[in-house]
């Protein structure tokens, strides 16, 4: 079952691109955690990449951090293997951390299922947006900023104006 | 002339991109026949060399001949745009140009 707003972040410590392990405690001073599910190959997170990379640019100085973590089954799909992840992470110049979820444990505690699907976080890391990106994998097409306007809302003592949107995207490759 | 519409229910594309496929026939005038056919197993997916959903064929040709060729498995397609953005759909173009 997907995470319920208001809920806490559930733990996880999982190995990043950069060869690193990223642990929730190591967020802990940031005011807002955005952690998107995503993956390699998902037509949908390659559609949506480039403004992952710009929603953490343009909010880094606002101390917002992105973090985006794979669960997706790499024995069927290949594309989506650690290797490969961080070979996309480099190629694509991906400036928040992307985390591998091997186990697929982290997932199944987020209730996550599709890529790429938002769980924003606020200070208390109390579930605060859950959806969207925004409403178009089509950018030229966007006419709604979900989580830009969520993370506006937070960084003003706002609650967000809307705080679940349906995830639009492929599904989490479950085993 | 055969039109296949190939798709994978749990790639949410098929319904835009079935669509796309009616208005564009319906725009060129074709009355044709769609057999849709729904990919639920990777065993189909390698028997119909289904590279990805949705995949349209007409006349046994990929509207999209470069990603034709891509693994057969369950998944959703990848369909790159002539600027090089990626789509989860084909284009338009990328139909009305299959058509005879």
């Amino acid at each position: 079952m997907t995470l319920p707003l208001g809920a806490e972040a559930p733990p996880f410590e999982l190995p990043g691109v950069d060869g690193g392990n990223h642990s929730l405690e190591e967020y802990s001073d940031v005011p807002a955690l955005v952690v998107i599910w995503s993956c390699n190959h998902c037509p949908y997170v390659q559609a949506w990449e480039e403004r992952m990379v710009e929603l953490q640019r343009d909010y880094a100085d606002r101390g917002v951090r992105l973090v985006a973590i794979n669960s997706n089954d790499v024995d069927r799909y290949p594309a989506d293997s650690f290797e490969a992840m961080q070979k996309r992470a480099r190629e694509r110049g991906f400036n928040f951390d992307y985390l591998f979820d091997g186990d697929q444990s982290v997932g199944r505690a987020y209730g996550a299922e599709r890529t790429p699907e938002v769980f924003l976080f606020d200070r208390a890391r109390t579930l605060v947006y859950h959806g969207a990106i925004d409403d178009s994998y089509e950018e030229e097409n966007v006419s709604a900023r979900y989580l830009r306007d969520a993370l506006d809302a937070l960084a003003d003592g706002r609650e967000p104006p809307l705080a679940e949107t349906p995830p639009v995207g492929c599904t989490v490759k479950w085993r | 002339m055969r039109i296949e519409f190939l798709y994978w229910e749990s790639c949410p594309s098929h319904q835009d991109a079935r669509a796309l496929l009616d208005d564009v026939l319906a725009e060129r005038g074709i009355e044709a026949t769609v057999d849709v056919r729904e990919v639920r197993t990777d065993a189909d997916a390698e028997s119909l060399g289904f590279p990805g959903s949705p995949t349209i064929r007409i006349d046994g040709r990929d509207v999209d001949a470069a990603g034709a060729s891509a693994t057969p498995t369950l998944t959703c397609r990848v369909y790159r745009r002539p600027d090089g953005r990626v789509s989860p759909l084909p284009s338009r173009e990328q139909i009305e140009a299959a058509l005879p």
